[in-house]
Parts: structure tokens; C-alpha cells; sequence
């Protein structure tokens, strides 16, 4: 039996088919989790995908984390759930605070669509360890304010305990800086993506499930979904669900 | 002298205001067999405008071809549908938002893509793609780069918000567009074929809803006051005409759409664009051959206090209107409120006709409330099928030729060797000149992935979007040509016709269907209707020779400033089917040791090139034949090897000709190459020629013969250039035309043009950039 992974739809999300698709092409079954409902379905992992949540014209993110679904997904997180938030996902985790950071427009002031190449810091996470150490992923991002930033003792404390999860690198592999066209929004120490502290709440700017088939252009990303997926198998059943307060 | 001793201007009759002419209100009051009301006046001038009831183009449009066995919708519907196997059919069409983004580039361009989509998922299909393409003015002005920046944010803005990936297009440089920029806006989507729905209102006693957002006091008058008339300079009084796009209101306005429709719960739906409610009543009664009650006091609007006129031709973005039976109400509204949209029912289905307008409401029955008034009453056809219709005076322009500006060369090859000039200057000059360079900054602002269906993430060439669940791909392009059609319109529009089908013919996709976008000027002037006139004939014309029907478009007129009118441009969109994607062919040189291979007559002719762009020729009597006999064939040839599995790259010879045809595939493949090219005349036309019909191709060395022997087969030339590898471009030039003969070093002495693949791609990289000023 295939696991059961949640896909957060908001109105506004407008890759949760993507993100479906592609889940069940890494192994999973997906569920839909409704923005209007908290009942999360006794799902092993949760994807909160890309989109414009409500719109996102006040800030990505910024009222997503008052709907029903987001209350119950904290209460997951807190109870070690397995959450991944991509490009809308990411910043709507991080304006819920169960990521640190925030995402900022883009030092271009533009919305950015690149293939853009992206190396993981751990590889013993529920997120990245079928990557294998120091592999350069492709995949794309498309996004208006995907531009990582924290302070610089979040920022020191996110690389000393090992919680950048994608780095932007460069042609020869170095993480890019913020004004290198390797590195897309100008993010500082060029983070792609972080996990929390606990280890089980991620989020990454670049589309894993756009590159889940070499016809789309990569399938680097089915490392990291594929990664997810059999995270959760290995915990299906152990996890408390929908906890939420 | 002063204001007062001028005489008293008499006051401007109300169907002039509207834009009526005198003949017009004559032919209204005849139809009505008495004299319009006021209101009944204002609805008639919306739908009375040019681009609303197409009166100029409709008898021209009359002469396209439009039938085929896989078309399912044609024009006349929202959106035209073809049949793509499996089950499944496309839905596709293009439309200008023209004057509505010279007035405010983003808030235009974004109800563009908005007002497309809508056309889309009114047939019950979802959108996959969007194509942009878009003409502006000198990329060093000012104004220009206001616009490209606003226009390009705005398609943007809207598609990627919304999720439909904007996957291509054209982004054209002109001096006629200064004053009036194009946005033509071509969308893509997936019906399955018994879902596809009418823009019908059949049923006296259904019911008509409204759903989406409210209706408030934007865009009153859009149609006939911004895409109907011909430009001041400046003006921002019409500002209040451009609608404002909400993209998130349209995502949940498509959903709601595909889940009412997924139910089953409509017998028509019509998506409500220009000429707002009135149109949107009109035209699905029309259809069904019924008539319409409007229920005024029910439509939902954004402020108090909107006159009745107002409420009826609002242009306010992302509504719906569906005909459903009453029973069916409760279900509808619940999707509706899912997705947290309103609903409405703001009227009936009647036998009688008419489009009636109520205030006062209306019973549970559908009947006027005791004491309601009805403010107009109209026959839905005398609004929409039998509007008036002009046979307009066409008259070719007298033939002007410029002088040639001092200094100029008199001759199109003067430039090349000949005049000392090194061809592979020529070349990078090209790639880097703002209408050849790299689309990137443009491309990259877009949404191109979103539905995970786009095919490979470079976009070079058409764009191609796998057909989830089954082998199939779409391929698309967005194709037009308005340096020749300046010069010949007839010409012009086929060339475009033929490009379009051979950029999807060298996918191996068979081109399906042809939807076009006829941008032009007044058509009230006889040159300017001489130029639609021809251009209709010559998009005709290519259609029936390469078997493609025209299955809808749109007609954008008036595209003029003060200045100037632009140039005709017959904007071409094509929608083509790979059967199997596993047999898609990119146009990159794919690997080392390839022959090369340049299939198609080669022709003379510099006139509209970029070549003559570039080195200010007018060269007007020296335009490019086109054999849409040839054309046919060497289209049909390319396909045939495809699918044969004999051809590992190919890529049209257009812009710029086949010596950037060849650094464009040596760029994207990252191997440049060594070729040979014959020179029966002067370099110019051979390198830089636009000659239509011509395909470069690449081949496995051992697949060499059974292509030749193929292309004999088709009755197609076959010229073989050279091999790809190495990291530089280098086309050696040979024949009677090659400088070396002229200078009398002999025939076989040859002539180079030698660049390396690093000068190629910075110049391709930076060209559009630095044009507009954007280059870090």
C-alpha cells in the first residue's frame, strides 16, 4: 500500500496538481487537505506546494497561515509530522514561523522562471538523503520573492547545526553570491532551502516536482520527493494526525 | 479674439457621443421600427463596434476556410477546438489587447491574458499555455521601455499568478508601433471531447447566472471607446476605460468553471469580456435562438449608484455568465461559494427573442415583478448576428518608394564582402540586433513551467507541451511578419502562415489549425482596408494550400497614432500534434560529426529582411517569392523523416536567414560547425536571404542516403552544408556570386565567414538587454 501524502490546496495554490502528480510518481498516494478544513486525513507527510495562496497580494503567504489547514499543520509539525513547503509552501511556512527566515522579493524587483543548479547541505535528512553528498541538482524555481533572508546569528546557528538544506551554486559548484546570476532571487549565503531545528519541517524555493521527469527538462527532483515519500513510508502509522489546536 | 464671439457649438447628439454614426442610428431605428431609448442606444453602440460586431471584416472573414474533420468548434464560438485523439481535443485562440496596454501596459497586457484565458475555459477546457506576442517602438526610447516593462510585467503578473505557463511568443521592434504597441495574447487548453460546452443559452425558463466578481464602473465602454477608434496622443481620460485584473479572482473563476462544468450542471456558458453583460446575453440567446429577461436590480456591483447603462456594458474582469436549468441553482452556488466567488441569477431564458431589460425584479416564475419596468428591449440578433455590416472601399496605396538615406548603399549585397564588410560581423550584428537576440530577460519573467506539461526547459523554437496520460504533445508558435506586409500584405500574411506551420513542422507535429489576430489600421481608410483586404486573401490562400483551417481569431483595427498607422500585421498562431512525443526533435545541433542538411529552393529576394533592417535598404521591389506549393512539400518532407527517426535537429530558416538559422542551432547545441554554402548570387541573399520554404536539418552520416532519397521522393531540394562539431561557426562560400569570383580570383576560390561560438552566444545573450537598456 502507497503512502499517504497530503497536498495543502489553497485557492490561489496552482501547483498542488503538479505536486500531486508528481508525489505519485515517487511512490505515494495523494491526498487533497482542503484550506477550509483541519481534518488532515491521517496523512504520513504533508507538501504545501506553489501558488498565490489567497492571492498573495499583501505579502506570499501572509494570510495563509490564519486558515484552518495551517493551524492543524502546525500542530503536526509539532507533533513531528513531516512537512515540506516548495516556493508558496516555503513562504507560507516561514510567515507561520515554523521555518526561520523569511522570503523577500527579489533583488531584481522580478518575478524570476530559471533552471537553476542547487547542492544539499545534509544528506541524512527526511528530505534529502537519497541525494547523494555533493550531487549538483537541476531544477527549476519561478517565483516574485524567494530572496532568503535572516539575521546573522539565525543565518550561523541555520549552517553550524547543518539546517541549509539547498545551497545555489555556481558553474564551479561555489555557493553563489548575491548579485551571481547562479544564485536567482540574491538570497543571502545563497540558501535555497532550510529545515527547523526538530529536523522534520523543510522548505525550499526551487520546484522539485517540475523535475520529476527528463522530458520536463530534469528529474533531479524526485530525489527529493522520492526522499519524502520514503520518509514517511518508514514512519507511516507512528505519527499522531491531525493534533491541532 | 474671444470665447464668446465663437459661435455655439450644437450640442453633440447622444449616438454620436457613443460613437454611432448617422447611418448606423437609421439602420438601429429600422431594426427596432422606432427610435432607440437611451439606453437601447448605449447597447447598441458597444455592440455595434468594430470589435464587437467585426462590421469592417465580417464579409472578408466570410472567404477563410474553416471547416476540416478534426475541427469541433470553429469561428463564432469563444474559443475555436480542434480534435487531437485519445478523447481529447484543444481549444486555442488569440486576441489583441492593443489599445488598452498603450494606455496602461500592465493593467492592459494583464486583462489580455486574462480576457484569452477566459475564452478558453468557457469552451470547458483548461487553459495549459499562453503565447505573448507583442510589437513596440524603438527599444531606446523612453516611452518604449515603459511599455515593454509594463506590458511584460503585466502578462506575467496575471499568468503567473493564475498557473497557466506563458511558454512563448515574439517580442518585434518596429518604428511603426511606436505611437501604438501590439499585445496579442494566444491561450492553449484541454477539453475533453464530450465536455466541450456552447456559448449558448438554449431552454426558455433556464436560468442565467452570474458569476464572479461584481460589476463595477471599469472599463465602461472598452470596446468602442479604446479598440474601436483611432488614437489621440496622450490620454488619460480613456484611462478609465482600461478594465483591472484580478488574477487570483480568475484562478477561482476557472475552477468553479471546470467543477460546474465537471458536474454537468450547464447547458451554455459564456465568458463576459467586452461589452460586458450586454454581450454576454446577447450573443448566447442569439445562438440559441432565444431570448433573454434581465433582472437589472439583481446583477451584483462594487458601488452604489451605477446607472442602468453603466451596469450593462461594465468591462469588469473575471465573470461568467452560465445557463442552467432552475433546478440545477443550488448546486452551482455551493461550487460557487466553495470557492468563495459570488453567484448571482440575474435573468431568464425566453422564447421571444429579445434581449428585455428589467427593473423591479423579476417572480420565482421569471416573469416582471407586479409594477417592474422595462428599461430597453432589443432582438438578441439585431445585437449580435445581423449588427451592420460595411463593404468598405479598399484601394492599394500608391507605391512610395524612400529615398535612400545619404550615404546608404544602393544595392542589398553592397554591404558584404563586396563592400568590405565582414560577413562575420555582419552575423554577430544579427544575433545582437533587438529582434534576434535571446528572449531570456523576457522568458524568464514568465511562468513557463507550471503544469508540468512544458517539454524540455530551454524554449527555443515552438513551444511544446506533453498531453499528460497519453504520448501525445502540442506544439505551438506564434508567427507574423510586418516588414513584408508593410510592403504586401498578401504576401505578408501567407509568409506568416508558412512560418508558423514550418516552426511546428520541425518538431515532426503536424500542424492542426490556424488562429489569427488581424492587426490593422482605420478601416475606414481605403489603403487601410486594401491592406486587411489583401492580407485576409493571402492567410486564405496559405491555409488551403498546406490543409489548414482558420478556426477563429480576432480583429483589432484603428492601430493608429497621430503619426502613423502601423504596419498591417496579420499575427499568425498555429496549434500542431505529435502522435508520439518520444519523436520530438529540438533544434539544437545535437552532436559532433552530423551532416547538415538545407532542404527547400533556395530563393532571391532581401526585401524585409532583417539583413535590410540592419544595413537600411528599402529594398521594395525586392521581396521573397513564396510557392505555398513548395512550401507544402518541403513541410510535409521534414515530418516524414521525423517520423522516420532519421533526423537528430532542425530548425527553420527565417529571421536573419540561414547563417543564423545555423549559429542559432550552433548556440543551443554548444558545437558550432563547418559549412559550405553556395553563392549563385551575392552573399547577402545566400547567408542573410529570408526565402521562405527552406528547412536546415541534421543526419546521422549513415541516415544520409535514405533522406536524400526521401527528399526526392517529396520532390524537395536537398543541399548538403557541412558537418557540426568544433567551437567555432565557419561557413566557407562558393560559386559564382562568391566574392572570389568577383574579384576574378575564380569561382572556387572561397570567401569565409568565420565567428567562434563564445562571440556568438555574448552577442545573442546581450543583444535585446542592451537594447533596452537593462544590461547589468
Amino acid at each position: 500500500m502507497s503512502v499517504r501524502v497530503g497536498v495543502v490546496v489553497f485557492p490561489g495554490s496552482n501547483c498542488d496538481k503538479d505536486t500531486a502528480w508528481a508525489l505519485e510518481r515517487a511512490g505515494a498516494e495523494p491526498v487533497e487537505l482542503w484550506h477550509e478544513s483541519a481534518d488532515l486525513q491521517d496523512v504520513a507527510a504533508i507538501v504545501l506546494p506553489g501558488g498565490f495562496a489567497y492571492g498573495d497580494y499583501l505579502r506570499a503567504g501572509a494570510i495563509a497561515r490564519f486558515s484552518p489547514v495551517m493551524r492543524a499543520v502546525a500542530g503536526y509539525a509539532a507533533n513531528a509530522g513531516l512537512v515540506l513547503g516548495i516556493c508558496n509552501g516555503f513562504q507560507v511556512l516561514a510567515e507561520a514561523g515554523l521555518l526561520p527566515g523569511a522570503l523577500l522579493r527579489n533583488r531584481s524587483l522580478r518575478f524570476v522562471c530559471r533552471d537553476v543548479a542547487i547542492r544539499a547541505g545534509p544528506t541524512d535528512t527526511p528530505f534529502s538523503h537519497l541525494v547523494p553528498d555533493g550531487r549538483v541538482l537541476r531544477m527549476p524555481v519561478a517565483h516574485g520573492e524567494g530572496c532568503y533572508y535572516a539575521d546573522a546569528a539565525t543565518l550561523d546557528a541555520l549552517e553550524r547545526d547543518g539546517r541549509v538544506l539547498f545551497t545555489y551554486v555556481d558553474d564551479a559548484g561555489q555557493p553563489a553570491g548575491i548579485l551571481d546570476r547562479a544564485n536567482p532571487n540574491g538570497s543571502v549565503r545563497a540558501i535555497a532551502g532550510v529545515i527547523n531545528a526538530a529536523g522534520n519541517v523543510a522548505g525550499l524555493m526551487p520546484h522539485p516536482e517540475r523535475a520529476a521527469d527528463v522530458l520536463l527538462g530534469s528529474d533531479d527532483g524526485m530525489l527529493v520527493l522520492r526522499s519524502l515519500v520514503e520518509s514517511a513510508g518508514a514512519r507511516a502509522g507512528t505519527i499522531p494526525s491531525g493534533a491541532a489546536g | 479674439m474671444s470665447a464668446d464671439l465663437a459661435p455655439a457649438a450644437a450640442p453633440t447628439p447622444l449616438h454620436r457621443a457613443l460613437g454611432l454614426t448617422d447611418q448606423e442610428l437609421a439602420e438601429i431605428e429600422r431594426r427596432l421600427g422606432r427610435d432607440p431609448n437611451d439606453l437601447e442606444l448605449a447597447m447598441f453602440s458597444v455592440m455595434w463596434s468594430e470589435h464587437c460586431s467585426y462590421k469592417s471584416s465580417r464579409p472578408l472573414l466570410r472567404t477563410l476556410p474553416t471547416g476540416g474533420p478534426d475541427v469541433i468548434a470553429g469561428p463564432g464560438e469563444n474559443a475555436g477546438v480542434m480534435r487531437i485523439g485519445d478523447g481529447w481535443a484543444v481549444a486555442f485562440k488569440i486576441e489583441s489587447h492593443n489599445h488598452p496596454s498603450a494606455v496602461e501596459p500592465y493593467q492592459g497586457a494583464a486583462t489580455g491574458v486574462g480576457g484569452i484565458l477566459r475564452d478558453i475555459f468557457a469552451m470547458g477546457a483548461r487553459p495549459i499555455a499562453v503565447l505573448d506576442a507583442l510589437r513596440f517602438g524603438d527599444p531606446a526610447d523612453a516611452r518604449t521601455r515603459h511599455l515593454v516593462n509594463g506590458v511584460v510585467r503585466g502578462v506575467g503578473g496575471y499568468g503567473n499568478c493564475v498557473g497557466v505557463p506563458t511558454v512563448g511568443g515574439e517580442l518585434v521592434f518596429d518604428p511603426s508601433y511606436q505611437g501604438n504597441p501590439l499585445v496579442n495574447v494566444m491561450a492553449i487548453g484541454l477539453v475533453r471531447e464530450d465536455a466541450i460546452v456552447r456559448a449558448a443559452a438554449p431552454g426558455p425558463g433556464n436560468l442565467v447566472i452570474l458569476y464572479g466578481s461584481a460589476t463595477g464602473r471599469d472599463g465602461i465602454g472598452g470596446a468602442s471607446v479604446l479598440a474601436s477608434a483611432t488614437f489621440g496622443a496622450q490620454d488619460p481620460s480613456k484611462r478609465p476605460a482600461v478594465q483591472v485584473g484580478d488574477p487570483f479572482a480568475e484562478k477561482l473563476l476557472i475552477e468553479a468553471t471546470l467543477e460546474i462544468l465537471a458536474a454537468g450542471l450547464a447547458e451554455g456558458l459564456q465568458d463576459l469580456g467586452a461589452a460586458g453583460i450586454t454581450c454576454g446575453v446577447a450573443e448566447t440567446a442569439d445562438r440559441g435562438g432565444t431570448g433573454i429577461r434581465v433582472d437589472l436590480d439583481a446583477i451584483p456591483r462594487r458601488e452604489p449608484g451605477m446607472a442602468p447603462f453603466e451596469v450593462l456594458i461594465s468591462e469588469s474582469q473575471e465573470r461568467m455568465v452560465v445557463i442552467a436549468r432552475p433546478e440545477r441553482l443550488p448546486e452551482i452556488a455551493a461550487i460557487c461559494d466553495r470557492w468563495g466567488i459570488q453567484s448571482a441569477v440575474i435573468g431568464r431564458v425566453t422564447e421571444d427573442g429579445d434581449i428585455a431589460v428589467v427593473e423591479g425584479g423579476l417572480t420565482s416564475d421569471g416573469a416582471p415583478n407586479h409594477g417592474a419596468r422595462e428599461l430597453a428591449r432589443i432582438p438578441a440578433r439585431a445585437l449580435s448576428s445581423e449588427a451592420i455590416v460595411f463593404d468598405r472601399l479598399a484601394a492599394p496605396p500608391p507605391r512610395r518608394r524612400k529615398a535612400p538615406a545619404p550615404g546608404s548603399p544602393e544595392t542589398a549585397a553592397d554591404i558584404l564582402p563586396e563592400g568590405g564588410t565582414d560577413p562575420g560581423a555582419v552575423l554577430l550584428g544579427l544575433l545582437g540586433s533587438p529582434n534576434l537576440a535571446s528572449r531570456a530577460w523576457v522568458a524568464e519573467q514568465y511562468d513557463r513551467h507550471v503544469g508540468t506539461n512544458t517539454v524540455g526547459g530551454a524554449g527555443h523554437g515552438a513551444a511544446v507541451l506533453g498531453v499528460k496520460g497519453t504520448r501525445r504533445a502540442l506544439v505551438a508558435t506564434t508567427d507574423g511578419n510586418e516588414a513584408v506586409s508593410a510592403l504586401d500584405p498578401y504576401l505578408g500574411a501567407a509568409l506568416s502562415v508558412a512560418e508558423a506551420a514550418r516552426n511546428v513542422s520541425v518538431t515532426g507535429a503536424r500542424p492542426l489549425g490556424v488562429t489569427n489576430c488581424l492587426n490593422f489600421g482605420d478601416p475606414t481608410r481605403p489603403e487601410s482596408f486594401w491592406q486587411l483586404r489583401e492580407a485576409v486573401r493571402g492567410l486564405g490562400d496559405a491555409c488551403r494550400a498546406l490543409g489548414l483551417p482558420v478556426t477563429g481569431g480576432n480583429v483589432s483595427l484603428y492601430n493608429e497614432a497621430p503619426a502613423s498607422a502601423i504596419a498591417p500585421t496579420p499575427e499568425i498562431g498555429i496549434v500542431g500534434l505529435l502522435d508520439d512525443i518520444a519523436l520530438l526533435v529540438g533544434p539544437a545541433f545535437a552532436a559532433d560529426g552530423d551532416v547538415v542538411l538545407l532542404a527547400g529552393p533556395a530563393g532571391p529576394g532581401l526585401g524585409g529582411s532583417a539583413y535590410a533592417a540592419l544595413a537600411g535598404l528599402s529594398a521594395e521591389d525586392d521581396l521573397p517569392g513564396l510557392d505555398l506549393i513548395a512550401e507544402a512539400a518541403v513541410q510535409a518532407f521534414v515530418r516524414h523523416a521525423i517520423a522516420m527517426r532519421r533526423v537528430t535537429a532542425a530548425q527553420d530558416v527565417s529571421g536573419g536567414g540561414l547563417a543564423v538559422a545555423l549559429a542559432e542551432m550552433s548556440i543551443w547545441g554548444g558545437r558550432g560547425g563547418l559549412f559550405r554554402v553556395p553563392v549563385p548570387s551575392a552573399p547577402a541573399v545566400a547567408l542573410f536571404g529570408e526565402s521562405p520554404s527552406r528547412i536546415v536539418l541534421t543526419v546521422r552520416p549513415p541516415d544520409l542516403a535514405a533522406v536524400r532519397e526521401l527528399a526526392g521522393r517529396h520532390g524537395v531540394p536537398l543541399a548538403e552544408l557541412g558537418i557540426v562539431g568544433g567551437p567555432r561557426l565557419v561557413v566557407e562560400m562558393f560559386g559564382e556570386g562568391a566574392t572570389g569570383a568577383a574579384e576574378g580570383r575564380g569561382a572556387g576560390i572561397a570567401d569565409a565567414l568565420e565567428v567562434t561560438l563564445v562571440d556568438l552566444r555574448h552577442a545573442w545573450d546581450h543583444g535585446l538587454t542592451r537594447a533596452l537598456g537593462e544590461d547589468a
